[in-house]
């Protein structure tokens, strides 16, 4: 259709979207929250304001309870395996198990202080302004188990003041982009640290940075795409839909905005050789041409084998690069940062197999945390960007597990502050109620994180010669078990080409040259 | 006999033989830019032209596959006796200044290695480009198949080897032309049209009146 009509898909398609985004982003609600007597407060704690949410809104508190946001819990319904952060291992913290009331900051709730557990089922515990808070006031402070401050606390030397929760109550409305951000923008310690494509250059970003989320373009907030049904999200690391073949989303609905098809549908080129690509190759791939393009430095090396470092005076190292980042940290080793990094490409099916930790690992090799499943015979798997996370993390050289880190707490075994393995390892190991010999070894590992924010504009996409080159700086110069034209040749046709080419020129010059001296003309005529 | 200037190319088949020409040099060149062997055009640059040429060579080749047999002129291109002496001509003969073993005339407007050349040109290289290449430019309908990705090595190679046999072809095929009365004779007598071919009286007096083939 796109061939005959192509004014629809050149102008009216941007147009009906550039009226209708805006709208999707900032519905107007026909309730006015600063107006209801019950939210003026004043309220001493959070979950008094959700006590006061759940009068009027009466089942979100049991959906709360379902989402991943509050369970920590997920089973992979490919793979079988139960899921989640109390289990699952990384390449940046760790575990939480033993360091709750730091790394239960970012839980959708309060109070959750045993990892161990799934949170108790209080309704009032449940964080409603983390996720409405409009004010931009509400903030879970790092350290107390999803609460925020309550009193005035001395943090970094600065008296910081609690939040308004009256305030915070009166100004709810739909996520924005901050709110999401709170936690995601910010996952392994710090901003941009994680992901790659999160961080709090998409609070407001300009349309270089994110085509979607760009303040003064479709200005989409993250669940505009992440739909919500009943407070459970869609798209998901743990099970990543790799390629929609349910395509545009209208009229037949999926309910899971989560994927780029969703909107673009699977032909969204002009060009049809471009849309010959959608099959194979992610999105992503093309459009997101580098990652941490917003001014913030991603992680991509954390070394923990050389964490706890001393000067002569007994005093705990910690040193900064030219651009103000930690490069090591005796509390956690050392760090390297990129900033508009190249992805990595590898074949992906959406299927990916994590290690959690008591998982038997091989430390003969460099240790896979995730490792994706897909190729290029798979027709279910597509090229997709990563971030890869280099990492060198302690794990148990005799039991051949990971192991639990108990890194936090004002107790004589926390390893930030008494820098001592032997007893961090063995304190988070008897909390996890885990086995351990006894032993530290450090595993070096990798860990992809697969790349979809920060959209870049159009012309910013990769060109065609980007993969399609013999250059060894080729995108996918790696990338096995498929050919493809202007990366791919085959020796023998090539030399056996080049010599008939050659051989040719060679025989009509040296034809031609005895023509000349033998310096007769034919008699043909 | 008589000697005469005779229009031995009609125009459809000058206007066949040099938009041929121009697009098969196009696609060798955007071809080995595809390939990787050069890198003077943009990836994108190079597919977006060879998919351009190629659809119009395979358009100028249905026309002139009709052409060709409404007018009967495919018969020039049937196998013809004496092929070893035409090729001893041109390995030695032509050296050491002996005639030319064929006499072109209007009903044999080519030498027996010639025919043999264009044969090859029309029946194996040139459905092998086209065979591949439809196959290669469509690759996006048959994709879905377990075979694909295999038979996709196997079109390019494929592709790419006709792609070699239609360069040597073309390096060989230009060299010949210089052979001629005159290095340029044969460029000339298939820009104007116009050639001396040996006729009969009674051929030239029924040329002479019906003016069913031009004369000069
Ligand atoms: C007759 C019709 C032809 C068609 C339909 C055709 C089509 C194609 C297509 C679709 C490609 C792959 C481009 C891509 O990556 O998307 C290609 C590559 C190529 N073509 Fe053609 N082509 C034709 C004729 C020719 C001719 C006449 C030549 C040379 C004289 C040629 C030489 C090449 C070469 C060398 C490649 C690169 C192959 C590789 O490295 O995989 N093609 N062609």
């Amino acid at each position: 259709m796109r061939r005959f009509f192509p004014l629809v898909g050149r102008w009216l398609l941007p147009l009906a979207l550039a009226i209708w985004l805006p709208g999707l982003a900032q519905a107007s609600s026909t309730a006015d929250h600063s107006k209801f007597e019950s939210l003026k407060g004043p309220f001493t704690s959070a979950p008094e304001v959700t006590k006061a949410c759940l009068a009027c809104h009466t089942e979100a508190s049991h959906q709360v309870m379902k989402s991943i946001h509050w369970t920590w819990d997920f089973t992979n319904p490919d793979t079988g395996k139960r899921l989640g952060k109390p289990r699952t291992m990384n390449s940046f913290c760790g575990s939480p198990l033993s360091n709750e009331p730091r790394c239960t900051s970012c839980h959708a709730g309060y109070g959750w202080t045993d990892a161990r557990q799934q949170p108790e089922p209080v309704q009032e515990n449940v964080d409603c302004l983390v996720c409405h808070d409009r004010s931009g006031g509400y903030k879970k402070v790092a350290t107390d188990a999803g609460h925020p401050l309550y009193e005035p606390r001395m943090m970094g030397g600065k008296s910081v003041m609690p939040p308004d929760l009256a305030k915070a109550a009166q100004s709810v409305a739909d996520p924005g982009r901050d709110n999401c951000g709170a936690c995601h923008f910010n996952g392994g310690g710090g901003d941009g640290v994680k992901h790659g494509d999160l961080d709090t250059s998409l609070v407001k970003p300009s349309r270089k940075l994110d085509v979607h989320m760009a303040a003064d373009g479709a200005n989409m907030t993250c669940a505009t795409c992440h739909t919500f049904n009943d407070h459970i999200p869609s798209g998901s690391r743990y099970d990543t839909t790799a390629k929609d073949p349910h395509g545009l989303d209208l009229p037949k609905d999926d309910h899971n905005r989560a994927t780029c098809e969703s909107c673009h549908g699977d032909t969204p080129h002009q060009q049809a050789k471009l849309n010959d690509h959608t099959d194979r190759v992610a999105c992503q791939t093309c459009h997101i041409p580098e990652f941490a393009r917003g001014g913030v430095a991603t992680k991509t090396l954390w070394d923990w084998s050389t964490a706890g470092r001393k000067d002569a005076d007994g005093k705990a190292v910690f040193i900064k690069d030219d651009h103000g980042h930690l490069s090591y940290s005796a509390e956690k080793g050392d760090f390297q940062y990129g900033e508009n990094v190249r992805p990595a490409y590898y074949w992906y099916n959406g299927v990916t197999e994590q290690v959690n930790i008591g998982d038997k690992i091989d430390d003969s090799t460099i240790l896979r945390l995730n490792t994706l499943h897909g190729d290029a015979k798979d027709p279910k798997a597509r090229i997709w960007p990563f971030k890869e996370m280099r990492g060198k993390q302690p794990y148990d050289p005799e039991l051949k597990t990971l192991v639990v880190n108990h890194v936090f707490g004002q107790d004589d075994s926390a390893f930030w502050g008494n820098y001592d393995y032997a007893k961090s390892i063995k304190f988070g190991m008897d909390y996890a109620g885990l086995p351990w010999s006894g032993k530290v070894g450090f595993i070096e590992t990798r860990m992809t994180w697969p790349i979809t924010h920060m959209v870049a504009p159009k012309e910013d996409a990769l060109k065609c010669g980007q993969c399609h080159t013999r250059g060894e700086d080729g995108r996918l110069a790696q990338l096995p078990g498929f050919y493809m034209p202007g990366r791919d040749s085959i020796r023998w046709l090539d030399i056996l080409g080049y010599l008939a080419l050659g051989g040719a020129l060679a025989g009509v010059l040296l034809h031609g040259l005895a023509r000349i001296v033998m310096n007769r003309k034919t008699r043909h005529d | 006999m008589i000697k005469r200037d005779v229009m031995i190319y009609t125009r459809y088949e000058r206007f066949w033989h040099w938009s041929q020409a121009v697009l098969i040099f196009t696609l060798f060149f955007t071809g080995l830019g595809i390939h990787g062997t050069h890198s003077l055009l943009k990836f994108g640059q190079a597919v977006t032209i060879h998919t351009t040429a190629a659809y119009a060579l395979m358009a100028l080749w249905v026309f002139t596959t009709f052409w060709n047999f409404t007018t009967g002129q495919w018969r020039q291109y049937l196998f013809k006796k004496g092929i070893i002496k035409v090729i001893r001509f041109y390995a030695w003969g032509i050296l050491v200044g002996e005639p030319h073993p064929y006499k072109k005339s209007l009903q044999r407007k080519q030498n027996a290695l010639q025919s043999l050349a264009y044969m090859t040109f029309m029946v194996i290289i040139g459905p092998a480009l086209w065979v591949t290449g439809i196959a290669y430019l469509f690759y996006n309908e048959w994709a879905g198949a377990p075979w694909s990705g295999d038979a996709l090595w196997g079109v390019a190679v494929l592709h790419t080897l006709a792609a070699f046999a239609m360069g040597t072809f073309v390096i060989i095929h230009i060299y010949m032309t210089t052979t001629g009365k005159t290095p340029l004779h044969y460029v000339r007598t298939m820009i104007t049209g116009y050639d001396k071919v040996e006729l009969s009286e009674v051929e030239e007096a029924y040329l002479a009146e019906t003016k069913s083939v031009e004369m000069r």
